[in-house]
C-alpha cells in the first residue's frame, strides 16, 4: 500500500509519460470539452503561428495531478497552483516530477513540474497534499 | 479593457458529477485509477463512492457573464489553480458559478499584456464551498487590438 507520509523532505515521485500522440488530445478534447482546434488540427494550430499543435495545457496539468493519486486514501489534494511556462508537441516526451518541500503535521507541500525531453519546463506549480488519515 | 468587469458574478448552475464522464475524464489524462473508476473499490474506499480527479471541474458549466466578451482566438492559459475543501464525490451534485475576480496590465516583451482572472466556485446544495478553481488567461495586445476593431 503506498504512504505519503513515508515522503520525506526532498523525497521525488516521478513518471514519464509515453510521447504525446494525436489520439491523447483528440480524447482530452472530448472528455473536457475543450473543443479548440488548435489543439487537434494541424492547420488551425498553423494559422495561429505554430508549428503544429498543441496540448493542452490542462491535459499536461491533469496528467501531472496522477503522482498523488495512490495517495488518495491517506487525504487529498487541497490546494494545486501552476504556472504553464511552455508548449507540449506531439512526439514529446513529457517527465511528471513532485518533490516534498515541507512536511507538517496534517499537510504535505510538493513542487511540481512537468518537464519535455530537452529538460524545459513546460509547467511549474505546487501541491499541498492534506492527510486526513488518522 | 477588463477592469469595469472585475467583481461581475454569474448565476448558479447544477452540474452533476456523472460517472461515465468522470471514467472518460481519467482515462484522458492517463489516470484510470480505481479510485475513480471502478465502483466496488470506490464504495469499500474512505470516500464510500468513487472521487472525481482534481483537475475534472474543467468539465462544469459555471452560467456566463454578459459582460465579459472574449475574444475567440489568441488566448494564452497563463495559470490555473484548484483549491479544494474535500474531493468531488461521484453523483453528487455540484452548484457553480463565476466570477471575473481581477483584470491588470503588465509590460511584457509583446507590448501590454492583459491578466484576466475569473474564479468559479463549487458548492453543495447548502451552499457550502467544496472547491474553487481560477484560471488567469493571458491576453496579449495584438490581440486585444484585433478584437476591438
Amino acid at each position: 500500500m503506498s504512504n505519503i507520509l513515508t515522503l520525506e523532505k526532498g523525497k521525488t515521485l516521478s513518471e514519464t509519460l509515453a510521447p504525446v500522440s494525436r489520439m491523447d488530445l483528440i480524447k482530452y478534447s472530448g472528455a473536457s470539452g475543450d473543443f479548440n482546434p488548435i489543439h487537434t488540427v494541424d492547420e488551425e494550430a498553423k494559422k495561429t503561428g505554430l508549428p503544429g499543435i498543441i496540448a493542452h495545457g490542462m491535459w499536461t496539468m491533469g496528467n501531472l495531478a496522477k503522482l498523488f493519486t495512490p495517495y488518495f486514501e491517506e487525504g487529498f489534494i487541497k490546494d494545486y497552483r501552476i504556472r504553464f511556462s511552455g508548449m507540449v508537441f506531439i512526439d514529446d516526451v513529457i517527465t511528471l516530477v513532485a518533490t516534498v518541500t515541507a512536511e507538517e503535521e496534517q499537510e504535505i507541500a510538493f513542487e511540481v513540474k512537468a518537464v519535455n525531453q530537452a529538460g524545459k519546463a513546460v509547467l511549474k506549480g505546487d501541491v499541498t497534499f492534506v492527510i486526513t488519515n488518522e | 479593457m477588463y477592469t469595469n468587469v472585475i467583481g461581475k458574478v454569474s448565476g448558479k448552475v447544477k452540474n452533476t458529477v456523472e460517472r461515465g464522464l468522470v471514467k472518460r475524464f481519467a482515462q484522458s489524462i492517463g489516470d484510470p485509477h480505481p479510485i475513480f473508476i471502478d465502483e466496488e473499490y470506490g464504495k469499500k474506499s474512505k470516500y464510500g463512492t468513487n472521487i472525481a480527479p482534481p483537475t475534472f471541474p474543467r468539465v462544469f458549466e459555471s452560467g456566463t457573464i454578459e459582460a465579459l466578451q472574449l475574444p475567440k482566438k489568441g488566448l494564452i492559459h497563463g495559470e490555473q489553480r484548484f483549491h479544494y475543501e474535500r474531493p468531488l464525490l461521484v453523483g453528487e451534485d455540484v452548484y457553480v458559478w463565476t466570477e471575473v475576480k481581477d483584470y491588470y496590465e503588465k509590460k511584457g516583451s509583446n507590448g501590454l499584456m492583459g491578466f484576466l482572472s475569473v474564479v468559479k466556485y463549487g458548492e453543495d446544495k447548502d451552499g457550502k464551498l467544496i472547491f474553487k478553481e481560477e484560471a488567469i488567461t493571458i491576453i496579449t495586445e495584438a490581440v486585444r487590438k484585433a478584437m476591438s476593431v
